[in-house]
């Protein structure tokens, strides 16, 4: 296959980028997207230039490191895929695509298609834990769970923190992702103490980030790649009116 | 009081507002609409719907009392919509100051990516149909009182109608997306319910611009005159 790519370069947060345009030749089909960018990559450094700087860590879909908005849609829009397990096969021969990184003011871009994602990791940091007892180690199972309720903790634990929805939401919002951090915890037994403060502290955390408000559009569930669904938004917004109309601080 | 304050701080605070103002819009025009349906009863049912609507309540609170509340909820909850969402879009703006070169949607539709545009178009609708049917300012033989004459005249020009029925058009799309979030945004809604509340959606933006449109379309036909 041959491609020809609208990259987004970027030196650095502090300077202004610009899309620059390069030919591919002789992409595999069987090739990843990123291992596509590793070629590229290569050539860049053979003639001297500066390889294009984007995030990647476990390439297996787990880790969430990788994201690049391609031809507009957030990991290329293949359902339920992050970019590294993306296929060239899912490409046309002669096709250009256009790389852009996250884009949201709470996702400042730090190189080319790597944005600064700690925003994020601030919302976790807000509410994203629950208590523990201290000392002996429990007995398996001691602490039971509906089937149904373990079940969606653990789709809305899928969530790996890639930040698609952000990029994908018309308004930049990443309700998503906090409504799915708080999903999972409020499902369960031992998240019920802090149920209340998390999700207002979480939400505080979100707003004060910079991010937008949700309208119910549905762009975030089409490309999150671990598919966590829109109730996720629904649930956080009743805890929170809960919560703030309880008092619950 | 405080805890109001800081609720609404929040986006999804002005995202209940949103809801809660939308739902009563929303149950107003379902009212609306069906009264509306009596100027099938002729002038007199019409005029005298009209009448019970000035006087309902009486004599326990005096004339136009109820009319009154109903008309200070409404622009309460008007404003209160228009507020949140202003401050809303600013904050959606805001969040992105750098746009894509490349857009695509998913799952975006007609409705949900114009939510913003139909507001505003029925923003200035509505201005224009309080000035039309209420104050009688921009209606060019307004009798105050003969609300079937009222209705029956401005019909007659098909601009005025073709105005109505863009309008109601522009209400159908408007709730296509509104009803269904509403109940999202105050967290009424999960797997269980999602069918419900689109399909209530769809039967509201469908029944609402049919019902609406039954009356102009009625009198331009000369069916009601």
């Amino acid at each position: 296959m041959n491609l020809t790519l609208q990259v987004w370069r970027q030196k650095n947060a502090a300077t202004p980028g610009k899309y620059v345009t390069y030919q591919l030749a002789d992409v595999s089909p069987d090739m990843s997207f990123l291992e596509m960018l590793d070629v590229l990559n290569q050539e860049l450094i053979l003639k001297g230039e500066e390889p294009i700087a984007f995030d990647h860590d476990c390439r297996e879909g787990i880790c969430g490191a990788c994201g690049v908005v391609i031809n507009g849609l957030a990991h290329g829009g293949q359902r339920g895929t992050t970019a590294c397990q993306l296929h060239m096969r899912h490409f046309k021969d002669g096709e250009t695509l256009t790389l852009e990184p996250w884009r949201a003011k709470a996702f400042p871009v730090i190189k080319d298609l790597i944005v600064d994602r700690s925003a994020l990791d601030r919302i976790i940091q807000a509410g994203g834990y629950v208590s523990v007892s201290a000392g002996g180690v429990p007995d398996a199972n001691t602490i039971a769970v509906p089937k149904e309720n373990a079940e969606k903790a653990m789709d809305a634990a899928a969530c790996i923190g890639c930040g698609a929805c952000v990029a994908a939401c018309p308004n930049a919002s990443a309700m998503l992702f906090t409504g799915a951090k708080i999903a999972h915890l409020g499902l369960l037994p031992q998240g019920q103490i802090e149920r209340g403060r998390r999700v207002i502290h979480m939400v505080e955390q979100m707003d004060e980030e910079g991010f937008g408000g949700c309208t119910n559009i549905g762009e975030c569930t089409a490309v999150c790649p671990k598919e966590i669904p829109l109730d996720v938004i629904a649930r956080m917004n009743r805890d929170l009116l809960v919560a703030k109309i309880t008092g619950a601080s | 009081m405080a805890a109001a304050v800081a609720l609404y701080r929040s986006s999804i605070g002005k995202k209940a507002v949103m809801a809660i103002t939308g739902f009563i819009g929303y149950g107003y025009v379902i009212l609306h609409m069906i009264g509306n349906l009596k100027v099938f009863e002729g002038p007199e049912g019409f005029n005298h719907y009209a009448e019970f609507l000035r006087t309902v309540g009486e004599p326990a609170v005096p004339e136009r009392t109820l009319l009154w509340v109903v008309r200070i909820v409404l622009l309460v909850a008007v404003s209160a919509h228009v507020i949140s969402a202003i401050q809303l879009t600013r904050q959606g703006i805001e969040s992105r100051p750098q746009g894509y070169k490349v857009k695509r949607r998913l799952r975006a539709n007609f409705a949900s990516m114009t939510l913003r545009w139909g507001g505003v178009a029925l923003f200035l609708f509505l201005i224009y149909h309080l000035m039309h049917f209420t104050f009688g300012n921009a209606h060019p033989t307004f009798i105050q009182g003969d609300a079937y004459h009222n209705v029956v005249s401005a019909f007659t020009n098909p601009l005025t109608v073709g105005i109505y029925l863009l309008a109601v058009a522009a209400l159908g799309v408007h709730l296509y997306h509104g009803v269904w979030s509403i109940f999202q945004t105050i967290g009424l809604n999960d797997e269980r319910t999602d069918a419900l509340w689109r399909g209530l959606s769809v039967v509201s933006a469908i029944g609402l611009f049919v019902g609406f449109s039954i009356v102009p379309v009625a009198v331009l036909t000369g069916l009601v005159r």
